[in-house]
């Protein structure tokens, strides 16, 4: 291990493995690789059964002991699920706009300030980003309760724009730092032909930043959709009433449900499965842009 | 060329919309509750002032107790699990073959989705007559009958959902030690092969020093978000057995919503956001530390 025994070998050509030596690298090659897939086969396996489980006919998915994998094909789930209380159209749209507007809100904020604290002589500039970081310190969690009693009063609990809301404070220290971060990382020559061409901050900013930092916006979007989509606590404090419920609530509520029966399991595998799909659907089309934002994001 | 006095006005108006958003909905908040968690406060009547009597409440109050001590164990349970088990994967998957890489994108898809989904897909997987779980167990012959996994026995509650929370966020510290182990300059490790380093010795002396800081990341992530954990016990537990796995979160939530104690809700928030804060101190002094 000394650097004498490095040294007596010739350092540009690797000596050749003896056969045993090959005989037990080859051997844990293959032992990594059926590790790697036993690890794979246990990530997945959740959720090839319950979206196997959303499609058993009704009989199937009440048996005891149930089935690992479905016989047949039957979507029965899926109509009840459709059905089911408000029915699904109502939840899956309260989901979808409370998504879309947490996205818009999300973006409409952090693409100005991101752009003024990456380039603007802003007095006490380095202040206002640690304070719009702010939330980051503080887990919404803790700040349901004031943020609750505030909604109460401003009529905004059961509201779409509500919870958009709450999952806006939620995601937006993250945007704000995506944003100044990719505004910082165009180069400033873009910028000078147009400011002297005579134009205005917000034309540089529409005409020749906001195409440069496209991979940003996309970012931005796609963790506001996950949050949003996802989150459960703020919903279920903020919304109360059935025609106002978002995915996860509607589906918790299909998990209590006491009536004859008790829980639907089908049609909660139905639920589960409706709301996993755009979550890896959006994942595997952007993994790019996923992992980046992950990445940045996280070292923060 | 931004340098000019207009532009210190204008860039503040780009960034007015953002702050005033902060304003409004996080900083009035955090100081409502301040001076919630010193009342009396329901919707329904007038708030009264009590000083600290919130406090004494929260210091007298036995669930709080234990609500804290089970989040606490949880925390301790979960957190070495998801720091050596992700690293044990990274460490497997940290080279870019295909096979590796369809492992490491199938093991961040838990990541994506939403916990609360995931928690109710385990609920399944672990219930008593319906789950899988159980129905594996007992063909594998590892247990005779089925298990009542969410029932009286309040650890064997804890360890279904430690399960489902490791397969749902390993992905994530997994994605992050894989990126610190692939920017390691690959000399680095060369070197020490040819100085006839083994594969173990490495990573001990290269490898770990080298992901310090990120192992400190992922510990303080995994701890924060154990510490705030609610949606697995809520839509799993439920708390039960008699709230001995309702989480500090959970109790907050039933105080400040269900019961509408607002001002007692406050306080326990404030405490927590207080434990949360000097968890994210202890981390900062620990990266700044391993800088130097």
């Amino acid at each position: 291990m000394s650097a004498g025994v490095a040294f007596a070998r010739d350092l540009t050509r690797p000596t050749a493995p003896t056969l045993a030596a090959r005989l037990w690298r080859s051997r844990s090659t293959y032992l990594a690789g059926a590790v790697c897939m036993a690890v794979s086969a246990v990530m997945l396996a959740p959720l090839v059964l319950s979206v196997s489980a959303s499609l058993k006919t009704t009989e199937e998915a009440s048996a005891i002991p149930p089935t690992y994998l479905t016989h047949l094909l039957s979507l029965s789930s899926y109509g009840r699920l459709w059905a089911y209380q408000e029915g699904l159209p109502t939840y899956l749209f309260n989901s979808g706009a409370v998504a879309f507007l947490a996205i818009a809100f999300c973006l409409i904020l952090s693409i100005p300030a991101g752009y003024a604290l990456a380039r603007f002589p802003i007095p006490g500039r380095e202040f206002f980003f640690v304070f719009l970081l702010l939330a980051l310190i503080i887990p919404y969690q803790a700040l349901l309760t004031p943020i609750f009693f505030m909604f109460a009063s401003l009529k905004l609990t059961n509201t779409l724009v509500g919870l958009a809301i709450v999952h806006t404070t939620i995601q937006l220290p993250f945007s704000v730092y995506i944003m100044r971060n990719s505004f910082e990382a165009v180069p400033r020559e873009l910028e000078e032909a147009a400011f002297i061409d005579g134009c205005s901050t917000w034309q540089v900013l529409l005409r020749i930043l906001l195409p440069a930092i496209r991979a940003a916006i996309v970012t931005v979007a796609l963790f506001a959709f996950i949050t949003s989509w996802n989150e459960f606590l703020g919903a279920l404090v903020m919304m109360n009433k059935g025609t106002a419920f978002t995915l996860p609530l509607i589906l918790s509520n299909a998990r209590q449900e006491t009536s004859i029966g008790g829980t639907d399991w089908g049609m909660l595998q139905a639920g589960i499965t409706i709301s996993i799909v755009p979550c890896v659907l959006f994942y595997l089309l952007l993994q790019k842009y996923y992992v980046s934002g992950f990445l940045s994001g996280a070292v923060k | 060329m931004y340098a000019t006095q207009r532009n210190k006005l204008i860039g503040l108006l780009y960034l007015a919309p953002a702050v005033l958003f902060v304003l409004v909905f996080t900083a009035y908040p955090l100081s409502q509750m301040l001076w919630m968690s010193l009342h009396n406060w329901s919707i329904i009547e007038p708030a009264k002032w009590v000083g600290f009597g919130n406090y004494v409440k929260a210091w007298n109050d036995r669930q709080f107790w234990t609500s804290l001590g089970f989040t606490l164990k949880y925390t301790l349970l979960l957190t070495p699990i998801l720091m050596v088990g992700g690293y044990l994967l990274a460490l497997l998957v940290s080279r870019n073959t295909p096979l590796r890489k369809f492992t490491r994108a199938v093991t961040f898809v838990p990541v994506v989705i939403g916990l609360g989904v995931s928690s109710l897909l385990w609920y399944w997987l672990f219930n008593y007559n319906f789950g899988l779980v159980n129905r594996f167990l007992v063909d594998l012959g590892i247990i005779a009958r089925p298990l009542v996994w969410f029932g009286e026995d309040a650890d064997r509650a804890l360890w279904a959902v430690i399960v489902s929370i490791v397969w749902k966020v390993l992905g994530f510290g997994m994605l992050l030690y894989v990126a610190a182990i692939q920017g390691i300059h690959p000399e680095t490790t060369e070197a020490a092969m040819v100085d006839g380093a083994s594969y173990w010795q490495r990573i001990r002396m290269i490898t770990l020093p080298l992901t310090y800081r990120t192992i400190l990341l992922v510990t303080l992530v995994s701890v924060i978000g154990s510490l705030l954990a609610f949606d697995q016990f809520y839509l799993m537990t439920a708390g039960q057995p008699f709230n001995r796995t309702a989480t500090s979160v959970f109790w907050i939530y039933l105080n400040s919503f269900p019961y509408l104690k607002l001002g007692y809700g406050a306080a326990l928030s404030l405490i927590l956001a207080l434990i949360i804060l000097a968890c994210t101190i202890v981390q900062m002094t620990l990266t700044r530390r391993s800088h130097a």
